[in-house]
């Protein structure tokens, strides 16, 4: 397969999973499609890496998923806050911070 | 042959990634989302990146979504109740709408154009070849600890600030600290002693209230009951301090409880 393809599907990708942090509004299904959207850019990382033949992208995403760890990590650990102070679990709801 | 798995994998990529944004149920979008995961490291072997491959089935489809699925059980699927109040903001005007129909319109074209008529055709290639050993650890590790140990390290520290931010936004310090719970964090956090009860389980356990009958009669038995926490911790032959946690009494007082107290 051409490495065109692979950039379509990670176009589609990322796509899909812009629009599910426009349209959810579960914090949690927003950190999943955030995840959506690092992984199709690992994926044009890695079909880029592959088109030039140089691991250097491969590198990178490697960084992108150490990266995605620690905002899960940090992201989850501010959901179970959210939880713990009986805040409702929807991002709408959640105006605090707006001026 | 290549082919055929591409399609397959890409299938099940776009599939696992349109479940992730459409089941309302967070559970199953985690189980959507690990489906996608798994597809995409298929993606990534066709691409010869074999050791990210490998890192994605085991760092992400494995680790980083267990976390997911015990945050969901843990905080439970809320997704499905209706909206309530009223919408956010004013409702856009008629004239924003077509404004943003025609920006939005515009940027497809302007995209369409671009990726379709020029780009594209310039990545239209098998890639160039790749060298043996194209991304296997050995080729990685190389980069990692040679060309990048600039980023390596700064990803291991950025890794230990995610670590302790976690632990100190999901901390819960409900059985020590001041019972309304809502907890307040400040660096000079670091200059300071721990309040008593610090790394015990008490922390973690919560303030609860003693409803059990042989600490409180233990404590009634000296005499010594203030408010709701049962005294029985200075029966066990420790001193009591005023800021003792509740839960901790409530250890101690089990302790007394099975033992002959003079």
């Amino acid at each position: 397969m051409s490495i065109e393809w692979y950039l379509v599907v990670s176009a589609l990708i990322f796509a899909i999973g812009a629009g599910g942090v426009v349209t959810r509004r579960n914090p949690l299904v927003i950190l999943l499609c955030l995840e959506l959207m690092l992984n199709a850019a690992n994926l044009a990382l890695i079909g880029f890496s592959r088109m030039w033949g140089n691991a250097d992208g491969q590198v990178f995403a490697l960084i992108v998923m150490v990266v995605a760890a620690c905002e899960v990590t940090v992201g989850l650990g501010v959901i179970v806050a959210m939880h713990r102070r009986r805040l409702p679990i929807d991002v709408d709801e959640l105006r605090e911070l707006r001026g | 042959m290549s082919t055929v798995l591409f399609f397959v994998a890409a299938l099940g990529a776009l599939t696992g990634a349109i479940g992730v944004i459409t089941i309302e149920n967070p559970f199953y979008t985690v189980l959507a989302l690990v489906s996608h995961l798994i597809s995409l490291a298929a993606l990534f072997l066709l691409l010869s990146a074999e050791f990210i491959a490998a890192a994605q089935v085991v760092v992400y489809a494995g680790a980083v979504m267990v976390l997911y699925t015990f945050v969901v059980s843990y905080v439970g699927g809320q997704d499905a109740q209706p909206r309530l109040g009223e919408p956010l903001g004013r409702p856009p005007g008629r004239a924003m709408t077509v404004a943003a129909w025609a920006c939005g319109g515009a940027l497809v074209l302007e995209l369409g154009i671009a990726v379709l008529g020029s780009a594209l055709k310039s990545i239209n290639t098998r890639g160039a070849p790749i060298p043996p050993g194209f991304g296997q650890p050995a080729q990685i590790g190389d980069l990692l600890l040679t060309h990048f140990l600039a980023p390596f390290e700064i990803a291991s520290y950025l890794l230990l600030v995610a670590a302790v931010g976690a632990v100190v936004l999901a901390r819960r310090r409900g059985g020590i600290g001041d019972d309304d719970g809502i907890p307040v964090f400040s660096a000079m956090d670091i200059f300071r002693p721990p309040p008593p009860g610090t790394g015990t389980m008490a922390e973690g356990a919560g303030r609860r209230e003693i409803t059990r009958e042989e600490p409180a009669a233990e404590g009634a038995g000296r005499g010594e009951i203030t408010g709701e926490e049962p005294m029985a911790v200075g029966a066990g032959g420790r001193e009591t301090t005023r800021g003792e946690p509740v839960a901790e009494g409530a250890g101690g007082g089990k302790i007394t409880g099975e033992e002959p107290v003079a």
